[in-house]
């Protein structure tokens, strides 16, 4: 007790003032004239979109990747206090007074300028020396693509730097391991691998390729450990449900809540609505949840509903029909029933209302109590309208001649008879005696007699011709193989009828809906749902002017243009350091080969280095080489549209070999003195062609000081660099 | 079913026509050789699936399929034997590849996967008899095998793609086998350099040479003009009898006023082409549709004219011939319906960021929007336009982009015919440039087109091209329910063959479920029992002799096998394809075999386990009769789906097979 009384308090603070010295450069270097240009720059006009509907609220599906990084840019811009109100529709447009540009863009160049350090700690912890740590430090700091993409409002830096994170806090925890095995660092380090590694996938799914890494080398360590004979049963148990908690349970609990934020941050309506399922839909503040508010849930015979189809493409449309009829011929010569037509209508509209009529009564209200309709039941379905029943018929349908033609049937005396019953088929009941279920039931209607299913013909080009007012067609599926979505619908709009009469009824059928029944789903379902839809949802194949092959990113032969000022030359270039990029292949090359001689060499027993030495080359390169390779192979299998940012996460792993190279050459293979000083003067010279060139393109990297077109020209060292040169 | 498919092939191979396919050659030559060896006179039609043979000679060709697939039995057996040393693991084996309801359908016709599955077994077969005899290098019969793989390597890669992965199980087995050489430090080098040349010799040199040569005999058997000639470059269809490119002359350089075809360079590109047909209201222009289409057709021919003047008919001799030069401007106008080739700034049909390209006009006379400037790739200005050598270029004149084909099928307003647009991104592509390859002028003297005879290599390289484009192009389409990866090991829907309606004589492909579930079963346990077996051994406790010999056979002989399943199964999850059930078999054999040893390891490990009492042999005998009695059984059920069957579907109550209708999702 009371110890401070008779010894002095004590702070020994040790300043690495390498480390402090690369922070203030980092910082320098992406911070500088952050706020330039005051205008949309590239991508942004992307990520600016998200940005703005957090600050409105507004709920949104980005196909990219998961939220935690769009959060991140949208954190900027609320402790900037941006209001989101602001256009984003065209790369160059300046900025009005209200976008807070410096603070938006501050998080990503604040990860930018922190990767330097991060880069300087995990050479150090590979345990390389100071020496190289500080070049590997250098290198990322002059490199001019990882200036230029941190220095917008773009995701890769924070990826970056999340990536460079989790390998040092697995390095940090792994040389704990070995002397202070379940002590607080060890944890911290630990702990923080797995956090990091979320945060990587959470930013963007490339991060999974970094932690399936790690994951893959805490696997290989742990193996190692099983060999220990020192180790008892029970400890090595301990280890491995530490691991697991550390790096499976607590990155699949952090990526659950970064969606628990997104979504309970984003609690209204919006442009993506229309993607999502009617349930999710009216869980939104605003948009569906207004109409759907207060419906009854069960739908009942009698009941009065819209129906949606699942698919929802190319565009949602709900089962529709008018009273129009499908003409007698086509414009092919075919024949058709002549009833009246069944669409799928794309807007709300009072002919998408239908009314669930059990086949054995005549009446058209809900009974008191309602007798609601379950799974199996046989219903007909009467147009509200029209007073027309839906029916199908072996008769072809007008654009797809396989299926039936589905129409509302009308009477004309002749051969062919009404066939209208529908079996209702629940798709996601959870028992047989299921109730159908207004917005959460996925329902199937199936033919009686013919076992055709309701089908939204959902391929591009399925609206109709003029006579069907280029709505999309309808039709009875024969062959219903499996499940599609196309085939199932579920109930949006609902009300109980209660006007026996035709025209109390279309007026009934005109006045909004009443009632109250609240719906909310649980968070995992709209988990789920989102998920699926962000992992399922594909844009459509684009081409753009600056994408590329991931052949062409090892040798920089592509650039992409960020921004260009609209009146002189100055301009903004995603290009990197060609010195490095070149510098790094040759490192990556050299680091295959020697390792393959080593190895070849080890397996006849002649040991060119020692022991020691071999396990540091071997680490060290599994983390760079490794890193390198699976953030850049598996984007040969891609399809999507690629572009060179793409390739810097695997960059960075490469630039940090090159002085893991350097030092091995110089400490192994350059034997006398001499060789040794020549050495050091070759790094030297190497490294002042590095910031030679990084000065030289910084222009195009800052954006400033805007450059002549003879300079420009001068700038364009390969022919397939595209710097725009404005004519004159 | 698919039996049209490879049939005709055989078919063609007996009449010597050109045909493309996406599979190499290898199966559908044997196919052909077999029916020609039977008698078979290649003359039915082969039009759709359920057609009669009549009285023509199918026997042979089915017969020599089904040979091959019965021979899968027996190479199994013997692979699990010298694998696991055990004849109850080899007879279990065996029995479930015998007992298979899918086996047998897919044998039974003329397909090419049972030929597949011969040379994959084979392969797989002769690689591990080949370990078998490393005590006793270079000997006769380890030669014998080493050369054995190689040539089965070849014939399973020159059946279907597929058979890489079996190359790449063997070439992973064989670097394996190098570096436990190269770590045995009594034998020198010299014996190291002899073991390496001899693999490379045996492995790498004469499958290849093999593999050469099967497509040498596939081009000089088929040198007649057939459906296949539109896939291939104009050079290619030079060499084939009765192609009009055959012998054909030309007049070599480009003239105002000629009729010419032109053919995009991409592989498997189309004519450029347009018919009396619009683009439907909404997308881009109500104006005459412009494709590409694969097959020769008089819709194909365009008229070279000046972007100002109407170049003087060609039925006036006096008028002076003048040549089409580099970065001249000139007008397309389609010959059928006098319409000029036309871009303007909507969008196109499918590739939403390119232009639409119309034909627009009448009888020839448009507007500023049908002049295109023609390039040719690497040569200077004011230089002529070689038919056929000279690869041009079309960039619009008003909006500066570059026609090109996106390579997409339009749907069928477009009579699937393939998009052409009009792309504003100026990247050197082949998809944006095209040759000239009919040109009539009677004007002009006629050159012949021997210069232009392409190499063997330059050949082979194009058929392969042609291939793999054709595989990638097999994409789904949209609202096609097609098969996943993921249904097959669990026997989740099966492949119609044959039949539809009640009536009908129905066969459909279905693995008897019996053994698929305990095939997932026994991976799962071989998993469990490799890991167990791996942490024990690592952990360093001392077991016996005979349990060590037991960890030996799952580490190694069960790794191996487990190996070729993952190779089998695994790339289709990455696959962009079209999928298909039998896509599994290959996969499937690899499984049956690790059933075998998985089983027989587990019993001899619970026998071993209450080893002193008189029980152990009576628990492992009494297991693997269970496990025999029960796959008899399990076929006795299902015996009907691989023989066929008549009457009700089983979604019928009344139907024989109702009971056995285990999965809604099976539909016999």
């Amino acid at each position: 007790m009371l110890g401070f009384l008779k010894n002095p308090v004590v702070i020994t603070a040790e300043i690495n003032m390498n480390l402090m010295a690369l922070i203030v450069m980092g910082l320098i270097s992406r911070l500088w004239g952050l706020s330039y240009p005051r205008a949309v720059v590239f991508d942004e006009v992307y990520y600016g979109q998200f940005v703005s509907l957090y600050m409105k609220r507004i709920f949104f599906v980005d196909d990219s990747g998961p939220p935690f990084g769009h959060m991140l840019l949208a954190l900027g811009g609320y402790l900037g206090g941006f209001d989101g109100n602001f256009l984003w529709n065209r790369i160059g447009a300046e900025y009005s007074m209200n976008v807070p540009v410096w603070s938006l863009r501050l998080l990503p160049a604040l990860a930018g300028a922190l990767c330097v350090p991060l880069a300087y700690q995990i050479l150090v912890e590979l345990q390389f020396s100071h020496c190289a740590a500080l070049g590997a430090a250098l290198l990322i700091l002059l490199e001019n693509s990882l200036i230029t993409q941190s220095r917008f409002m773009l995701l890769e830096s924070i990826l970056i730097f999340f990536i460079l994170l989790a390998v040092l806090s697995y390095l940090k925890f792994y040389n704990l391991q070995r002397h202070s095995s379940f002590s607080g660092s060890w944890w911290f380090w630990l702990l923080l691998t797995g956090v990091a590694c979320s945060c990587a996938v959470g930013v963007k799914y490339m991060g999974l390729f970094t932690y399936m890494l790690l994951l893959a080398v805490a696997g290989l360590h742990f193996w190692h450990m099983i060999g220990d004979q020192n180790l008892s049963n029970v400890s090595l148990m301990c280890h491995f449900l530490a691991r697991g908690l550390a790096l499976i349970i607590i990155p699949v609990a952090m990526y659950l809540s970064f969606f628990y934020v997104h979504l309970t941050l984003l609690y209204r309506s919006g442009p993506h609505d229309q993607i999502m399922t009617s349930a999710f839909q009216a869980s939104l503040e605003g948009g569906l949840a207004r109409i759907t508010q207060g419906q009854p849930l069960e739908v009942a015979y009698g009941s009065q509903i819209t129906l949606r189809n699942v698919l929802g493409k190319p565009v949602q449309c709900w089962l529709h029909s008018h009273k129009n009829t499908y003409p007698i011929r086509y414009e092919n010569g075919r024949g058709s029933s002549h009833q009246q037509q069944v669409t799928c209508y794309p807007f709300k509209d009072v002919n998408n209302w239908w009314i669930v009529k059990d086949p054995g009564m005549q009446q058209l209200v809900v009974s008191n109590p309602p007798r609601p309709v379950r799974h199996g039941h046989v219903v007909q379905l009467v147009h509200g309208i029209t007073t027309r029943y839906l029916n199908t018929h072996d008769v072809a349908a007008p654009l797809s001649p396989h299926s039936q033609e589905v129409s509302c049937y009308i009477d004309y005396n002749i051969s062919m008879p009404a066939q209208n019953l529908w079996r209702v088929e629940i798709v996601n009941r959870e028992s047989d005696t299921d109730v159908w279920k207004t917005i959460l039931s996925e329902v199937r209607f199936v033919h009686v007699n013919t076992s055709a299913v309701l089908k939204a013909s959902g391929f591009i080009g399925a609206s109709l011709p003029e006579w069907g007012y280029r709505q999309l067609e309808v039709v009875g599926e024969k062959l219903s193989k499996g499940y599609h979505q196309s085939m199932v619908w579920n109930v949006e709009e609902h009300r109980y009828g209660k006007s026996q009469e035709q025209k109390e009824r279309e007026v009934e059928l005109h006045s909004p809906t009443q009632m109250d029944i609240s719906k909310n789903l649980s968070f995992m379902a709209k988990f789920t749902e989102l998920q699926w839809k962000i992992l399922t949802l594909k844009n459509e194949d684009t081409e753009h002017k600056y994408s590329s092959s991931a052949l062409d990113w090892i040798t920089m032969d592509t650039n992409v243009a960020y921004w260009l000022h609209p009146t002189s030359g100055a301009q903004i270039h995603l290009l990197g350091n060609v010195v490095t990029w070149t510098s790094a292949n040759v490192a990556a090359l050299v680091y295959m080969c020697l390792s393959l001689w080593y190895l070849i060499r080890r397996r006849r027993k002649i040991y060119d280095i020692p022991e020691d030495a071999w396990q540091l080359w071997v680490s060290a390169g599994g983390i760079c080489v490794g890193g390198w390779a699976v953030n850049y192979l598996p984007f040969f299998l891609m399809e999507k549209t690629l572009f060179l940012y793409h390739y810097l996460p695997a960059l960075t792993f490469q630039i940090l070999l090159v002085p893991i190279v350097l030092q091995h050459l110089g400490d192994h293979l350059c034997r006398s003195l001499l060789l040794k000083s020549m050495f050091s003067a070759l790094i030297v010279a190497w490294f002042s062609s590095v910031y030679l060139v990084y000065c030289t393109f910084s222009p195009v990297t800052y954006g400033e000081p805007s450059l002549s077109v003879t300079e420009l020209k001068d700038l364009r060292w390969k022919d397939s660099w595209n710097i725009l040169i404005r004519k004159q | 079913w698919d039996e049209t498919h490879f049939g005709k092939m055989g078919s063609y191979y007996i009449n010597r026509t050109f045909f493309f396919d996406v599979h190499p050659p290898l199966g559908k030559m044997l196919i052909g050789l077999a029916g020609y060896l039977s008698g078979y006179d290649g003359t039915f039609p082969f039009q759709k699936p359920g057609d009669r043979y009549e009285q023509h000679n199918y026997v042979g060709m089915r017969g020599f399929c089904a040979f091959l697939g019965s021979c899968l039995v027996p190479f199994a057996y013997l692979t699990v034997l010298e694998l696991s040393k055990s004849l109850p693991a080899a007879l279990l084996t065996a029995f479930i590849l015998i007992f298979d309801t899918g086996c047998i359908t897919l044998s039974q016709y003329i397909l090419l996967d049972p030929i597949l599955m011969f040379f994959l077994m084979g392969a797989v077969l002769s690689m591990v008899k080949c370990n078998s005899c490393a005590d006793r290098p270079f000997s006769a019969s380890w030669w014998f095998w080493l050369s054995l793989t190689g040539v089965n390597l070849a014939g399973a890669m020159g059946v279907k793609f597929v058979g890489l992965f079996v190359v790449l199980l063997v070439g992973l087995n064989t670097i394996y086998d190098l570096w436990d050489l190269l770590g045995n430090l009594s034998l020198s080098l010299v014996v190291f350099g002899k073991h390496l040349l001899a693999r490379v010799l045996c492995l790498i040199l004469l499958p290849l040479a093999l593999y050469t040569a099967m497509f040498a005999v596939h081009f000089t058997v088929l040198n007649k003009s057939g459906p296949g000639d539109g896939f291939f470059s104009s050079a290619f269809q030079s060499q084939l009898i009765g192609n009009n490119l055959y012998n054909v002359s030309v007049p070599e350089h480009l003239a105002y006023g000629s009729v010419v075809t032109m053919k995009n360079l991409r592989m498997a590109g189309g004519y450029l082409h347009s018919h009396w047909h619009l683009y439907p209201e909404g997308i881009g222009a109500r104006q005459q549709q412009v494709t590409a289409y694969l097959h020769k057709d008089l819709n194909n021919l365009w008229i070279i004219k000046k972007h100002d003047s109407d170049t003087a008919d060609l039925s006036d001799p006096s008028s002076p011939v003048e040549f089409v030069r580099h970065r001249d401007i000139i007008r397309l106008e389609h010959k059928e319906t006098s319409r000029n080739l036309h871009s303007h700034q909507h969008e196109a049909p499918l590739t939403r960021k390119h232009f639409q390209v119309t034909g627009y006009g009448i009888n020839g006379t448009g507007d500023s929007n049908d002049f295109w400037r023609i390039e040719v790739v690497g040569r200077k200005a004011g230089k002529l336009i070689k038919v056929l050598r000279s690869q041009v270029r079309l960039t619009h004149v008003a909006t500066g982009c570059i026609l090109g084909s996106s390579g997409k099928t339009l749907p069928k307003w477009g009579w699937e015919q393939v998009e052409v647009t009009c792309t504003p991104y100026l990247k050197e592509t082949p998809n944006s440039l095209w040759n000239f390859e009919d040109h009539i002028n009677p004007k002009l003297p006629n050159i012949s087109l021997d210069v232009l005879k392409p190499s063997f290599a330059e050949i082979l390289l194009e058929s392969h091209m042609v291939m793999i484009r054709g595989n990638s192009g097999l994409k789904p389409k949209d609202n096609e329910v097609t098969s996943k990866p993921w249904h097959w090991p669990i026997n989740y829907q099966g492949l119609r063959f044959s039949g539809v309606n009640e009536t009908d004589y129905r066969v459909y492909l279905l693995g008897n479920p019996v053994i698929w579930w305990l095939n997932l079963v026994s991976i799962g346990l071989y998993l469990l029992m490799a890991v167990s077996t791996a942490v024990t051994l690592k952990r360093g406790v001392q077991l016996t002799s005979e349990l060590k010999e037991l960890s030996r056979v799952v580490l190694r002989g069960g790794g191996q096998i487990t190996l070729g399943w993952l190779l089998h199964y695994l790339p289709f999850f990455m696959m962009g394809r079209v999928l298909y059930f039998h896509h599994y078999f290959p996969a499937m054999l690899f499984s049956s075999m690790l059933t075998g040893i998985t089983w027989d390891t587990l019993l001899k490990f619970c026998a071993g386990f209450l080893s002193p009492s008189i029980t152990a042999g009576k628990v492992y005998g009494g297991g693997f009769l269970a496990l025999v009695l029960l796959i008899m059984y399990s076929f006795y059920l299902f015996h009907p789906l691989s023989y066929g069957m008549i009457g009700p579907m089983a979604s019928d109550p009344s139907s024989p097979m109702a009971g056995l209708r285990w999965m809604d999702s099976w539909e016999f």
